[in-house]
């Protein structure tokens, strides 16, 4: 509500997105168009990084609702951005689980790494840093999202080289980040480790 | 029809009706915040926690349909601790500011916590507080107050069908607003007001002038339009203080327009409180006797043809009758209650009523709106027509403006050959009309007040009778009126005589000098400027455009000031109560005529307020049947034959705040005109057709 002066004043969608809108909408029944707003958000937030309100009125246009019900379902969701953000979006959960496995530092790196505050872009607009609720990863917690990307298992020097990396435009590998195998257990196979097969006995 | 027990008390009720509902026809008492009989059903507030046996918790009864076999309780242990859990929640974030808040007294908030709520808070934690809105010059917003109902939200989207306000962030955070930039400028955002169950939306106008405890309230019936909704009007001394609205499902069912509520404010203001008379070029203050004996001077002697009279969009019918009594005593035949010169034909009742009745728009499948705009002349009908609009399967067109009417329609152009095209048959509209089972047309006073009126008129009659809008127990054949007074002023013949002049006659006849003396009844929307050189009397509550050029002012009450009756649109004769006294000298207004009869030597054969309502009833038997519609005959030709001109039929109310001597006196409505721009259909800068 308060950042008006990023407002822009007009918003349309790329001939690629418009595509991919039309194909959502087409996905519900007619007269049940109403239904594609949470994608259509999203593929405005794609295209722009954000959503912004002439973005809600073209999409509440295109859906045939009054532009509130869209403000409304856009304020709702924490993950449509309602201002704008930096090329990557670091999203660092500080949730009970990340936070017992150390999401502390791994916030305190990011912020040192960044030079910015929760909430702040840094000023060259490269990055943007959220504190999210729990992302659903807990199993490789700590964690934080970048994009679309989860990088997981952290700690202040894997935060720190994750962030330096971006920064140098490489794309650091997704995933764990302490040469751990997605959520397999942390020190390598703890059960079956011998797989014996046995006929059952009557 | 499933059978269930509330509280040992056995009902049935119809499959899909909710437990709150069935209790609520048992008179079994269930607090609710959100939901709302006219509204849909949120289930958000949890405060009608109910015990239904063989299920696991509490249910929200107001979102639970009723099943076959339900035992229901409504007032055990359990019930009472989730409602006390619910209300400790509420509490949480609620200012408990009742002592300066304008809703203390008559709040829901204060009283189910009198019920539920606990004498101390274990809640530590400071309150949240939220910014207040701007919702225009109306509707006061204190949302701290707020508890997220969402009443207004669904009234606004639902009912009124201008969908601004909606439920921004989530969680903690949910802030009640409106989109950025869009006005909350319906015509009925003043029920927003009688929605909201806590003091986060209040009148704004009466904003901490009163407390609802001191006010006297007196039931009477609304005259800023024609519809006549049902209202109470609430006083303190004697001033009105506010107007809120009746539940009758007849007419308004609980809704009132913007400018019925809150244009009382002047009601205090441009009074007439004394006679006047003219003296050497100004009207000076004078005695009733002076008053009277000035009217007198100039009519002795004179011919009754070169007198006039004509009554005002707000004149009772018991000061018509007095009126048009004294005119045939004085041999005049020029009189007229049709002051915006509409071509109605006082000898057919069916041609001038809007025959299927309020409620009976709903049954409607099919509508043509002709040179009428209902959002502007009448906000409340105007929501029943969107009600009826939403069920589906209603086709509406209209003729005239192209503005927003809350619900969509067809435009078939603004011309009146349009009409022509239609009642010929040869317009493909004819075709839906035709195949409906109950269509309707509503026909506005921008189409009939011109010189063709009465070929629209008539060729609307020719359509009624070739689409079959009048059949067995169904008249589709429906006028608008925008005057409280209309309908009785027809009903009871205030209308020329054999040979009399109508309005614009009577107009001309003062400007030519035919006629000397012309009696304005509280008409102020005729061209007062063009009466030449006649004595005009004018008897109304304020000084308005026909008491600035009048020779001699006679000050009359107010629809709030005295037991008046009125007949709607509809042809239901109702009856206002006398809320306040008129302020100074003022007098009831069919007094004033009975009075001057006196001194006319032309005595009127009634001295009280029973014997004129005798009097009234032997005119017209509408007015014995009070309340009630009085449904007219479907047979007489009205109407001319003639073909229309080609002019856009357009609606005649161009500024919805300002109709009438009370609305253009009032402060409030002049604000609303400043902030909304003259109604709601067209921006500040825009031209009206």
């Amino acid at each position: 509500m308060s950042n008006m002066t990023h407002e822009p004043n007009s918003f349309a969608f790329t001939a690629d997105y418009a595509e991919k809108a039309k194909a959502f909408i087409a996905k519900y029944p007619a007269g049940r168009q109403q239904s594609a707003v949470m994608p259509l958000l999203d593929l405005a937030q794609r295209q722009e990084g954000w959503v912004s309100r002439a973005a809600m009125e073209v999409i509440a246009g295109m859906l045939d609702m009054a532009p509130i019900r869209v403000e409304e379902v856009a304020t709702f969701y924490t993950m449509y951005n309602r201002k704008p953000v930096g090329k990557f979006h670091v999203q660092v959960c500080t949730n009970l689980p990340c936070m017992l496995r150390g999401s502390d530092d791994v916030v305190a790196a990011a912020k040192a790494a960044l030079g910015v505050d929760f909430g702040d872009m840094t000023s060259d607009g490269l990055f943007t840093l959220s504190e999210v609720e729990c992302l659903g990863a807990c199993v490789n917690a700590p964690m934080m999202q970048i994009n679309d990307d989860y990088y997981e298992d952290l700690d202040a020097n894997s935060t720190k080289a994750v962030l330096e990396a971006l920064k140098r435009g490489e794309t650091p590998k997704p995933g764990p980040q302490n040469g751990r195998q997605f959520s397999c257990p942390a020190g390598g196979p703890t059960s079956l480790t011998e797989l014996t097969f046995q006929t059952e006995k009557a | 029809m499933p059978k269930l027990t509330i509280d040992g008390r056995e009902i049935e009720v119809e499959a899909g009706t909710t437990i709150i509902q069935a209790a609520d026809q048992l008179g079994i008492e269930i607090p609710r915040f959100c939901y709302h009989e006219r509204l849909a059903i949120a289930g958000n507030c949890r405060m009608c926690l109910v015990e239904v046996e063989k299920m696991p918790k509490p249910v929200a009864s107001c979102a639970q349909p009723v099943g076959e076999g339900m035992v229901v309780k409504t007032n055990t242990a359990v019930v009472r601790k989730a409602r006390q859990g619910v209300m400790e929640f509420l509490l949480i974030n609620h200012p408990l500011d009742c002592p300066i808040c304008d809703q203390g007294g008559e709040c829901d908030l204060q009283d189910q916590a009198m019920a539920y709520g606990s004498d101390r808070g274990r809640c530590q934690e400071g309150k949240r507080a939220v910014p207040d809105k701007d919702y225009g010059p109306l509707v006061q917003t204190m949302m701290t107050r707020c508890i997220q109902c969402t009443r207004c939200i669904r009234f606004i989207s639902e009912v009124a069908g201008t969908p601004v306000l909606g439920g921004l962030g989530r969680g903690e955070h949910l802030e009640i607003g409106r989109y950025v930039n869009a006005a909350v400028s319906s015509e009925l955002s003043g029920n927003l007001i009688d929605l909201c169950p806590v003091g986060a939306l209040t009148n704004k106008p009466a904003s901490y002038t009163y407390r609802a405890w001191e006010l006297k309230k007196t039931e009477s019936i609304d005259a800023m339009d024609g519809l006549g909704a049902s209202i109470r009007v609430d006083t303190r001394g004697n001033e009105v203080i506010r107007v809120l609205p009746r539940v009758n499902e007849d007419v308004n069912e609980e809704w009132l327009s913007d400018r019925s509520r809150f244009a009382v404010d002047g009601l205090k203001r441009q009074r007439l409180d004394r006679p006047y008379v003219r003296k050497d070029g100004k009207l000076q203050p004078a005695s009733w006797a002076e008053a009277f004996a000035a009217i007198a001077a100039r009519i002795k002697g004179l011919d009754g043809s070169k007198i006039a009279a004509i009554a005002g969009d707000q004149a009772d019918a018991e000061a018509m009758v007095a009126l048009k009594d004294l005119m045939a005593l004085l041999g005049s035949p020029n009189l007229d209650c049709r002051q915006d010169g509409a071509k109605l034909d006082p000898a057919v009742r069916a041609s001038y009523l809007f025959n299927s009745t309020a409620a009976g728009i709903e049954e409607a499948d099919a509508l043509l709106l002709i040179g009428t705009n209902p959002r502007k002349e009448s906000p409340v009908l105007n929501a029943r027509i969107r009600k009826r609009w939403s069920k589906g399967g209603f086709k509406v067109a209209r003729i005239g403006h192209k503005s927003d009417l809350t619900y969509k329609y067809e435009h078939l152009g603004a011309s009146a050959t349009v009409l022509k095209d239609i009642a010929d048959g040869k317009h493909p509209f004819f075709e839906v009309l035709k195949a409906a089972a109950k269509p309707a047309l509503i026909i506005g006073q921008g189409a009939l007040a011109a010189d063709d009126g009465a070929a629209i008129l008539g060729l609307a009659r020719k359509l009624a009778d070739a689409a079959g809008l009048v059949k067995d127990g169904w008249n589709g054949f429906n006028v608008l009126h925008t005057a409280a007074a209309r309908v009785g002023g027809l009903d009871l013949g205030f209308v020329p005589g054999t040979g009399g002049r109508d309005t614009a006659a009577i107009v001309d006849g003062a400007a030519k000098g035919d006629i000397s003396v012309v009696f304005l009844l509280g008409a102020d929307e005729i061209d007062v400027k063009g009466l030449g050189s006649a004595f005009v009397v004018y008897q109304g509550s304020h000084g308005d455009a026909g008491a600035h050029r009048a020779d001699v002012v006679l000050p009359g009450a107010a629809y709030t000031e005295k037991n008046a009756t009125y007949v709607n649109t509809e042809g239901r004769a109702q009856q206002t109560k006398l809320a306040v006294f008129p302020p100074g000298e003022a007098k009831e207004d069919w007094r004033i005529i009975r009075a001057l009869s006196e001194t006319l030597g032309k005595l009127l054969p009634y001295d009280s307020l029973k014997a004129v309502r005798e009097r009234l009833t032997k005119v017209s038997p509408v007015f014995a049947a009070i309340g009630e519609v009085t449904a007219a005959p479907w047979g007489a030709a009205f109407g001319t034959d003639g073909t229309p001109s080609d002019r856009s039929l357009v609606s005649g109310i161009d500024n919805f705040y300002m109709t009438d001597p009370i609305s253009r006196a009032s402060k409030t409505m002049a604000e609303c005109t400043a902030a909304f721009g003259g109604g709601c259909n067209h921006k500040k800068t825009g031209t009206h057709g």
